[in-house]
C-alpha cells in the first residue's frame, strides 16, 4: 500500500462507516474490495492489519451500528472475509471475536437485515474467502455455520444458492485434505467432522422426497467432481452410487436432467474414468434410461473422452445417432437403404415419437444436429462417424424441409409435415453439410448433395439466414468437388455445377433483399479465395454475368453491401488482370478502371465500412504482390495514404497503417535488408546503400507524415501502431549495436524543426499543431535524424498504458469515495 | 338449407343458398381457362400464327383444318376466345333473389346470369368491387372486339368429333356450355342491377336474413359476407389475405360462432411465400434488364400490380434501374392508377393516413409524376413513339390469348435475353404459353397470390371455431402434384363438407328455433308462475301473425259481437275461433305421500311397483291402476268415471296449475 493510500484509507473507513453518509456507490464499494484482494494476496502478514488498525475498528463500527445499510453490511463481511483468509490476519481479528460477531449465530444473520439478499451474499462470499484455513472452518462448524449454509442452498436468490454450493463444495474439500488423519477407504472411512456433516447432509437430501433437496445435493456432487479430482471422491461416491443409479429408473424423481451432468463431470475425473468398478455400467445405464433430449449432452461429452471404453462409446454414439437413422429409415423405402444403425441397437420407439411431434421434433433435431457439428468440427481427436450416411440423412433432413421428398412411410410424412418450412432445422442442417465436407467416404453423393444445394439456393422460399448457409455449406463441397475432379466425366460434372452455381448467384445478386446480395458477395469471395487457381471455375466464373453484376454492386445503396462488392471486385482482380494468363476481357474490366473505381470509393464514399474494405483490399493486393514493381508501388501507396490521412474513421486510418507497414516489409525484402533488426547478419555492408534508398522510397511515398501524426491520433491503437511501425524503421536503419546519437550530434538546437517534433510528441499535442512548419516529412536526412532522436520506445510506453491508468489507482478511488463525503459536508454546511 | 355449387375453381367460386326463405348466389367467377384452347388474338397481323398448319386427323380427314390450328405439337381452335360458364342447369337462377360479390375477381361472369337467365334480383357490392370489376370487363371485351375473327368454330365441340382431338382439347369438359365474351352493353345493363355496400353494413332481405359483407383483406374492396337469421349464421369466406398489402385488413372477430363456414378462394400456389415470389420478380426483372433485355409482365391491370409497382419504386433506384422506362398498357390503365388512389376508406391504415398528408396513398403516381411509369390504352398511338427499349412492359391478359401481351410476346419471344415473368396464378404458364412455341425468350414464374394458405386457414379456423366447414373438394386433400404434401390441405374437426361442380349440398345444421315477437299489449297480460328458481311459465292465447318472414303474436280477437241489425251473418273464416283452454299442469307426484293420501282416502290395498320410467299404483280392489310416469300420468280404471275423477283430483292435489 502506498503512503498515500495508507493516509486516505483511516478517513474513508470513517466515512464509510458513518450513518449519517449516503449509501456509497456499489461499484466503489466493488472497486475497494479489488483492491484489497490485491492487497492481502502480495501482502501475507498480519501487518495490512496491524499498520491499518481502521480496517479493523472499521468493522467493529459497523457492528455497532443499530442499523447499518445493507450494502455496508454486506461489503463489510465480504471485506472481513478477505483479510480473514490469511491464518495470522483471522487470528487478529478474532482477539477481539470480530468475525465470531460477523459470522456467527448472533451477527447478521439474526437480524431483520438477513432478509435483504445482498446481505446474505456478503456472508456467504465472506465465509467463501475466509475458508482456506482450519481455524476458519471450526468458526463456521461450531457456531452452527454449516446449516445456514444448507439452507442458502435453496435460497430465493440464484446467485446466493449457487454461492452456498460452491461454498460447501469447497469446505469438504478443504476439511478432508486438511483434516483427514489416515486416506480414506470403502470399508473404514473416518471422516472428518465438518465433512462428515456435509456428506451426511447429501446422502439425506439424496434419501429425501424433495425434489429441489435432490437437485441441489446433485449440483453439489456435479461441482465437487468437476473441481477435485483427489482418490477420496470415490469412497464419496461409493456411500451415493445406489441412490443416483435409482434416480434412473424412477420416473418419479425429476432428477434425471441433471444426472447427464453429473456423470460427464466424473467421467473427465480420472478417478472414475479409469476405475475398473461399476462407474462406466451406470454411465451405459444412464444412455439407456434418459430421454434422446437428456442423454444427447452426455453422450457428446462422452465422445470427446479420449479415455471412453469403446462400447460405452458406440452406445453413445447410437444416442446421437438415433434420430438421424430415424429420418433416414422414414424416408427411404424399407430394403433401399439400411439406416445408420444396426437395427439391433437401441429402441428407437421414443425417439420416432419424439420426432413425430410437432413440439419436440426441431428441439430433438436442432439438438443432434449441433452436437454432430460440434463433433466434426472437432480437429484434436476425430469420432469415427459413418459420414455417408450421416450426408445422406442430412440431405433427407434438408429435402423433407422444402416439401421435395416424398416419404415411403407414414412416419416420414408425418416428421416431413412437421419439418416443412423449419428455419431452424434447415440451418442446422447446413451447418453439419458444411462441416461434412472435410471427411473422407461421402464422395458417392456428391451429385445428388448438390441438387439439394442448388434447390435452397434457387428457392423463393429459402430465408435469407438459411440461405447464407447454404451459400456456406455449397462453398465448402465445391472445394470438395473441385479436389475430387479427376476422370473427363468428373470435369464435366464438376463444371455444370459451377455453371448453375453462378446461375443462380446472378440471380441472388439482384435481390431486393440486401441481406442476400450481401452473402451472395461473400459467398462470391470465398469462392475466389479457394478455387482461384482452378482454371475450370475461372472460366465458368468469366464467362458468366456474375463479374459484371458484381461491378454493378460497387453501386449499391447499403453500404453492407459496397463492402462485400469492393472485396469481392478485389479478389476478382487476382484472376482478372493480376493472374499470370490473365484472360482477356471487355474494356470494363481493366485494371485501372477497377482501381480508379474503388479509390474513389475511398475518398468519396459516405459510410466506413466499404472504405475499409477497400484499404484492406489494397493491403490484401500489396501483400500478394500484385501491385507492380516497387516503383509503382510506391505511388501507389502514396496515393492512398494521403486519401486515408484524413478520413474520419479509425478503421480506416489503422488499415492506411497496416498498408504501410506491408509496404514497409516489402521494401526491405526486395531491397535484401534484414527485417529482423536481431539479425546478426545486418547492417555494415547494406545498411548504408539500400538503407538510404528504401529510406529515400518512403520518404517519396510520404510514409512519414501519416506516421507521426498518427503517434498523436485520438484514437490509441493507431498511436501504437504507428510507433510499432516507426521503431521497426528505426531499428532497420539503426541496427543493435550502432548507437544512434553517434550519428549525428547528441543535442539539437532548440530552433531545429526534429527537436520541436519530439517536444511536441513528449507533450502528446502534435495532432493540434499540423500541419508542422518546420518539418520537413520528405526529407530523408531529417527524418533519419527523426528516428534516431525521438525516444520511440519510451513514447510506446507511454501509449501502452491504458487511458485510464491513472483513474484506476487505488489513490484515485480512495479519493473518488472522499470526494462524495465532502460534498456531503458541504451541503451540510449549507443547510446551517 | 341447400348448397347449390356451380362452378368447380376454387377460386372463382360460384355457389347459391337455400337460406330460410331465400335463394342467394355467392358470387359468380367465370372460369377463363377454357380460352388457353385457343390461339392468341394478334393486334397486328402476324405472319406466324396465320401460317400455322391445319390439324388433320390420323386417318387424313382434314375437314377440321380451318377450326384447329397446329403448333409445336398442341392443337388449338383458331376462332373467338370462350369462357366456361357457371352451371345453370343445376337450378333456375331466375329464382336466384340476391348476388353477393367478394370481390372483382369473382364477378366476371355476371353478365352471363343477370342478363341471360331472367334475373330479377339485386346483387351486392361494394364500390371499389364494382369500379374495378368494370374495368375489368371493360378491358376484356375491349381486347377481344378489338380483333374481330371473322368465323367461329363449333364444329369441334360435336361430342363425336370432340373425342377424336388430342388432350387436352379431348378432355375439355362442358364445352357445349362455352360462351363467346358478352358485349359493353351487357355489362352495363349488369353492372346497373348493383347496389353498393359499405363494410360492417346490414342489408335484411326479405326480414329472414340479414348479409353483411366484412373485409377480407385480398383486394380493393373484397369482402367476406355473413348471412344470417336470428339463431343461424354463415360465413361466406371467399378471396381473403392476412399479409399487409394495400387494402384493408381482414376481418376476423366478425366470422366466430358460424354454424357453417363455407370457404373459398384461397391461394392457389400454396407453396409459395409472396414475400420470396414479389423478391425473385426483382431479382429476375433487374437481371434480365442488365442484360439488356426487355421484360414483360403480363397482368390484370389492377391488384398485384399495385403492390408491384410499390416494390419496384423501392427497388429500382437502389438496383439502378431509374433510367429504364416501366409501360403500364390496357385500355383501362388510366382508370385504374386512378381509381386506386381514391379509394382510400378501404385502404390499409398506413395508405388511408397518406391522403391526410396529402401524398396519394400509392407512390406510383410519384413514378408517374418522374416519368418512369408511362402508361397507354394500347400499343397504337402514342406509346410507339415513345417506346424506348430495355424496357418493363405490364400488360394484360395473363392468358397471353389476346389483349396487347399477344404483340409483345410476339415481338420479343424470339430473343433470349428478354424474360416473361408470370406473377398472375390463374393460369399454367406452360400452357400459356404454347402457341409461343418454341420460344427463346426466358420465362420465370413467380406467381404472387396472397390469398390465405393452409397454416393460415388452419390459425383462422382455430380462432373462430365455426361448427362446420364446407370447402371445395380440392381443398381436402393434397394437391395431385404433390401427393405427399398432407400439410396442404385443410385440417380441421370435425372434417370439412366438400362439394364439386354441379353438386347439391345440404348444409349440416338444423333450424331450431324462429324468433316472435309479442305484442305489447298481450305482453301485459301475460301472468308468469315461478315454477322453479329462475324459470316462469306462462300461457298465452294469441293469432301468430307471420308477414315477411316475421312472426307476431297478437291478441286473440275479442268474442264475436252478437250481430246487430238484420244484416246475414257473415261467414267469419278469416277471425279463428277461440276455445277456453284448460289448464296446464306441472310439478312431480311424490309416490309416498300420494299413497298416504290414497289410503286417508279409504283405498287400504294400495300397492307401489317401481318401473323403468316411474311408478305403478295399484288399486287391487277397485282393479285400478295409477301409472306415474316423468311426463304423464294414466289412471286405468273400468268404466268407473266417479273413481276415476276422484283419483284425478287426487294426483291434481300434488301438480300446479297455471
Amino acid at each position: 500500500m502506498t503512503r498515500e493510500c495508507s493516509v486516505l484509507l483511516p478517513r474513508v473507513c470513517a466515512a464509510l462507516a458513518d450513518p449519517r453518509q449516503p449509501g456509497s456507490d456499489d461499484t466503489c464499494l466493488e472497486k475497494l474490495l479489488d483492491w484489497f484482494r490485491l492487497l492481502a494476496k502480495f501482502d501475507p502478514s498480519v501487518e495490512l492489519l496491524q499498520n491499518n488498525p481502521c480496517l479493523a475498528e472499521f468493522i467493529t463500527a459497523v457492528l455497532a451500528l443499530p442499523e447499518p445499510s445493507p450494502s455496508i453490511l454486506s461489503f463489510t463481511l465480504r471485506l472481513a472475509g478477505i483479510l480473514a483468509a490469511l491464518e495470522n490476519r483471522f487470528q487478529h481479528l478474532q482477539q477481539e471475536q470480530l468475525l465470531v460477531r460477523l459470522f456467527g449465530r448472533d451477527g447478521p444473520l439474526n437480524s431483520m437485515l438477513w432478509k435483504d439478499a445482498s446481505v446474505r451474499s456478503g456472508w456467504v462470499h465472506g465465509v467463501h474467502s475466509m475458508m482456506h484455513h482450519q481455524p476458519a472452518l471450526h468458526l463456521l462448524c461450531h457456531t452452527g455455520g454449516l446449516d445456514v449454509i444448507f439452507s442458502l442452498q435453496g435460497d430465493p436468490s440464484l446467485f446466493v444458492a449457487s454461492a452456498a454450493n460452491q461454498l460447501l463444495v469447497d469446505m469438504l474439500i478443504l476439511s478432508v485434505e486438511t483434516e483427514m488423519t489416515k486416506p480414506a477407504s470403502t470399508k473404514d472411512c473416518d471422516w472428518p467432522a465438518c465433512a462428515q456433516m456435509i456428506i451426511k447432509h447429501i446422502e439425506d437430501s439424496l434419501q429425501s422426497s424433495s425434489a429441489s433437496h435432490i437437485e441441489q445435493s446433485l449440483k453439489l456432487l456435479t461441482s465437487l467432481f468437476g473441481s477435485c479430482r483427489a482418490p477420496w471422491t470415490e469412497v464419496l461416491w461409493l456411500g451415493v452410487a445406489k441412490q443416483i443409479e435409482s434416480f434412473l429408473m424412477e420416473e418419479t424423481v425429476q432428477a434425471q436432467h441433471m444426472l447427464a451432468n453429473l456423470l460427464l463431470k466424473m467421467a473427465w475425473s480420472p478417478v472414475f474414468c479409469d476405475s475398473e468398478g461399476s462407474f462406466w455400467t451406470l454411465v451405459a445405464s444412464a444412455l439407456e434410461h434418459l430421454t434422446p433430449v437428456q442423454a444427447g449432452p452426455l453422450a457428446v461429452g462422452l465422445l470427446k473422452l479420449y479415455k471412453c471404453p469403446q462400447d460405452v462409446r458406440i452406445q453413445a454414439l447410437t444416442v446421437l445417432l438415433q434420430p438421424m437413422d430415424c429420418i433416414l429409415r422414414a424416408a427411404s423405402q424399407p430394403l433401399e437403404y439400411a439406416g445408420l444403425l444396426d437395427e439391433s441397437v437401441g429402441d428407437p420407439i421414443t425417439v420416432e415419437g419424439l420426432l413425430s411431434s410437432k413440439s419436440s421434433c426441431a428441439s430433438l433435431l436442432c439438438q443432434t444436429l449441433a452436437h454432430l457439428e460440434e463433433l466434426l468440427s472437432q480437429s484434436r481427436f476425430q469420432v469415427d462417424l459413418p459420414c455417408a450416411s450421416l450426408l445422406h440423412s442430412l440431405m433427407t433432413i434438408l429435402q423433407l424441409c422444402n416439401g421435395l421428398l416424398s416419404p415411403a412411410s407414414a412416419l416420414g410424412s408425418t416428421i416431413g409435415r412437421v419439418l416443412i418450412n423449419c428455419f431452424r432445422v434447415q440451418s442446422s442442417a447446413l451447418d453439419v453439410l458444411a462441416a461434412l465436407s472435410d471427411r473422407k467416404g461421402c464422395d458417392t453423393l456428391i451429385e445428388s448433395l448438390f441438387d439439394v444445394l442448388l434447390a435452397y439456393l434457387d428457392s423463393p422460399n429459402t430465408s435469407p439466414t438459411v440461405l447464407k448457409k447454404a451459400f456456406q455449406a455449397t462453398s465448402k463441397w465445391l472445394v470438395r468437388l473441385q479436389e475430387l475432379s479427376c476422370s473427363n466425366t468428373q470435369r464435366q460434372q464438376a463444371e455444370k455445377i459451377l455453371e448453375d452455381v453462378f446461375l443462380v448467384l446472378q440471380k441472388r445478386l439482384c435481390s431486393p433483399c440486401w441481406e442476400v446480395r450481401d452473402s451472395s458477395l461473400e459467398f462470391l469471395t470465398d469462392l475466389i479465395k479457394c478455387l482461384r487457381d482452378q482454371e475450370e471455375f475461372r472460366q465458368s466464373l468469366l464467362s458468366s454475368e456474375v463479374p459484371r453484376l458484381t461491378e454493378n454492386l460497387l453501386e449499391d445503396p447499403e453500404s453492407y453491401v459496397r463492402a462485400s462488392a469492393v472485396t469481392a471486385m478485389g479478389h476478382l482482380a487476382f484472376i482478372t488482370y493480376f493472374a499470370p494468363e490473365s484472360p482477356v476481357l471487355g474494356n470494363q474490366y481493366n485494371k485501372e478502371n477497377t482501381v480508379a473505381k474503388l479509390q474513389e470509393i475511398l475518398s468519396t464514399d459516405p459510410e466506413g465500412f466499404p472504405r475499409r474494405a477497400v484499404i484492406s483490399i489494397f493491403t490484401e493486393w500489396l501483400s500478394q504482390g500484385c501491385t507492380g514493381p516497387l516503383e509503382d508501388t510506391g505511388q501507389f501507396v502514396s496515393r492512398v495514404i494521403q486519401t486515408v490521412e484524413h478520413d474520419l474513421d479509425w478503421e480506416v486510418r489503422l488499415g492506411g497503417l497496416e498498408l504501410i507497414q506491408d509496404f514497409c516489409h516489402q521494401t526491405f525484402c526486395q531491397l535484401g535488408l534484414p527485417e529482423c533488426p536481431d539479425d546478426p547478419v545486418s547492417s555494415a555492408v547494406t545498411g548504408s546503400i539500400h538503407g538510404s534508398e528504401s529510406l529515400r522510397i518512403f520518404c517519396r511515398a510520404k510514409l512519414f507524415r501519416f506516421l507521426f501524426r498518427s503517434l498523436c491520433d485520438c484514437d490509441k491503437t493507431l498511436g501504437q501502431r504507428a510507433c510499432h511501425i516507426l521503431l521497426n524503421l528505426s531499428n532497420n536503419f539503426y541496427p543493435l549495436g550502432t548507437p544512434k546519437d553517434l550519428d549525428k550530434t547528441v543535442d539539437l538546437p532548440a530552433g531545429c524543426s526534429i527537436a520541436w517534433l519530439e517536444r511536441t510528441l513528449r507533450q502528446g499535442s502534435l495532432a493540434q499543431n499540423f500541419p508542422t512548419d518546420g518539418v520537413d516529412f520528405e526529407d530523408p536526412e531529417s527524418m533519419m535524424l527523426a528516428l534516431g532522436t525521438i525516444d520511440l520506445l519510451q513514447l510506446y510506453d507511454e501509449l501502452n498504458k491504458s487511458s485510464d491508468h491513472v483513474e484506476k489507482s487505488p489513490q484515485s478511488l480512495l479519493q473518488d469515495i472522499l470526494a462524495t463525503v465532502g460534498t456531503m459536508e458541504e451541503n451540510e454546511a449549507d443547510c446551517y | 338449407s341447400f348448397q347449390y355449387c356451380l362452378s368447380g375453381h376454387p377460386t372463382l367460386p360460384c355457389n347459391v343458398l337455400k337460406f330460410k326463405s331465400t335463394t342467394i348466389m355467392l358470387d359468380c367467377g367465370l372460369d377463363m381457362t377454357s380460352t388457353l384452347n385457343f390461339l392468341p388474338l394478334p393486334l397486328v397481323q402476324s405472319p406466324r400464327l396465320s401460317k400455322l398448319p391445319g390439324w388433320v386427323l390420323k386417318d387424313g380427314s382434314t375437314f377440321l383444318d380451318k377450326e384447329l390450328k397446329e403448333c409445336s405439337g398442341h392443337v388449338f381452335v383458331d376462332s373467338v376466345p370462350e369462357f366456361c360458364l357457371p352451371e345453370t342447369e343445376l337450378l333456375d337462377l331466375s329464382t336466384v333473389d340476391v348476388i353477393l360479390i367478394s370481390n372483382y375477381h369473382c364477378m366476371m361472369a355476371l353478365p352471363y346470369i343477370t342478363e341471360y337467365t331472367g334475373f330479377t334480383g339485386t346483387v351486392y357490392a361494394t364500390e371499389p368491387t364494382v369500379q374495378i370489376g368494370r374495368l375489368l370487363m371493360e378491358e376484356l371485351v375491349n381486347s377481344i372486339e378489338r380483333v374481330p375473327k371473322a368465323q367461329s368454330a363449333s364444329m369441334w365441340k360435336n361430342k363425336e368429333v370432340q373425342r377424336l382431338l388430342p388432350a387436352p382439347l379431348k378432355d375439355a369438359v362442358e364445352v357445349s356450355m362455352w360462351r363467346k365474351c358478352y358485349t359493353m352493353p351487357e355489362v352495363n345493363a349488369a353492372l346497373s342491377k348493383i347496389q353498393l355496400v359499405g363494410y360492417s353494413q346490414k342489408i335484411e332481405l326479405f326480414g329472414a336474413v340479414q348479409v353483411t359483407p366484412l373485409s377480407s383483406g385480398y383486394a380493393l374492396g373484397s369482402s367476406n359476407w355473413i348471412i344470417q337469421s336470428h339463431y343461424e349464421k354463415v360465413s361466406y369466406v371467399s378471396g381473403s389475405s392476412l399479409l399487409t398489402t394495400h387494402p384493408q385488413p381482414m376481418d376476423q372477430a366478425s366470422l366466430k360462432n358460424s354454424d357453417v363456414l363455407i370457404l373459398t378462394g384461397l391461394t392457389q400456389i400454396p407453396t409459395a411465400n409472396p414475400d420470396g415470389m414479389v423478391a425473385e420478380f426483382c431479382s429476375n426483372l433487374a437481371m434480365t434488364v442488365r442484360n439488356g433485355g426487355n421484360v414483360l409482365v403480363p397482368c390484370y391491370p389492377s391488384g398485384v400490380i399495385y403492390d408491384l409497382l410499390e416494390c419496384l419504386y423501392q427497388y429500382i433506384d437502389s438496383a439502378g434501374l431509374s433510367n429504364v422506362p416501366f409501360y403500364f398498357i390496357s385500355p383501362v390503365a388510366n382508370s385504374s392508377l386512378e381509381f386506386s388512389q381514391i379509394f382510400a376508406e378501404w385502404l390499409c391504415h398506413n395508405k388511408q393516413t397518406k391522403v391526410y398528408l396529402p401524398e396519394p396513398p400509392f407512390p406510383h403516381a410519384e413514378l408517374i409524376q418522374t416519368n418512369k411509369l408511362k402508361h397507354y390504352p394500347s400499343i397504337h398511338g402514342d406509346f410507339s413513339n415513345d417506346f424506348k427499349q430495355p424496357c418493363v412492359v405490364f400488360t394484360g391478359h395473363p392468358s397471353l390469348r389476346f389483349g396487347d401481351v399477344v404483340h409483345f410476346m410476339e415481338l420479343w419471344g424470339k430473343s433470349s435475353l428478354n424474360t416473361v415473368i408470370f406473377t398472375e396464378p390463374d393460369f399454367s404458364y406452360l400452357d400459356a404459353l404454347a402457341p409461343y412455341q418454341p420460344l427463346a425468350m426466358k420465362c420465370v414464374y413467380c406467381p404472387i397470390d396472397t390469398r390465405l394458405n393452409f397454416i393460415q386457414v388452419s390459425k383462422l379456423l382455430k380462432e373462430v371455431q365455426p361448427l362446420h366447414v364446407v370447402c371445395p373438394e380440392q381443398y381436402t386433400q393434397p394437391p395431385p402434384t404433390q401427393s405427399h404434401r398432407t400439410d396442404l390441405m385443410i385440417d380441421c374437426q370435425p372434417p370439412a363438407m366438400s362439394y364439386r361442380r354441379a353438386e347439391v349440398l345440404t348444409l349440416p345444421y338444423k333450424r331450431r328455433y324462429e324468433k316472435i315477437e309479442i305484442v305489447p299489449e298481450l305482453a301485459d297480460l301475460l301472468v308468469p308462475l315461478e315454477i322453479k328458481p329462475g324459470i316462469s311459465l306462462a300461457t298465452v292465447s294469441a293469432v301468430l301473425h307471420t308477414k315477411d318472414n316475421k312472426h307476431v303474436l297478437q291478441l286473440p280477437p275479442k268474442p264475436p259481437q252478437p250481430p246487430t241489425g238484420k244484416k246475414r251473418k257473415r261467414v267469419s273464416d278469416d277471425v279463428p275461433e277461440c276455445k277456453p283452454l284448460k289448464p296446464l299442469l306441472s310439478g312431480s307426484i311424490p309416490v309416498d305421500q300420494f299413497v298416504q293420501t290414497l289410503e286417508k282416502h279409504g283405498f287400504s290395498d294400495v300397492k307401489v311397483e317401481d318401473t323403468a320410467k316411474g311408478h305403478i299404483v295399484l288399486l287391487q280392489e277397485a282393479e285400478t291402476l295409477i301409472q306415474i310416469e316423468e311426463d304423464s300420468t294414466h289412471i286405468i280404471c273400468d268404466n268407473d268415471e266417479p273413481l276415476r275423477v276422484k283419483l284425478r283430483d287426487l294426483v291434481l292435489k300434488f301438480l300446479q296449475k297455471f
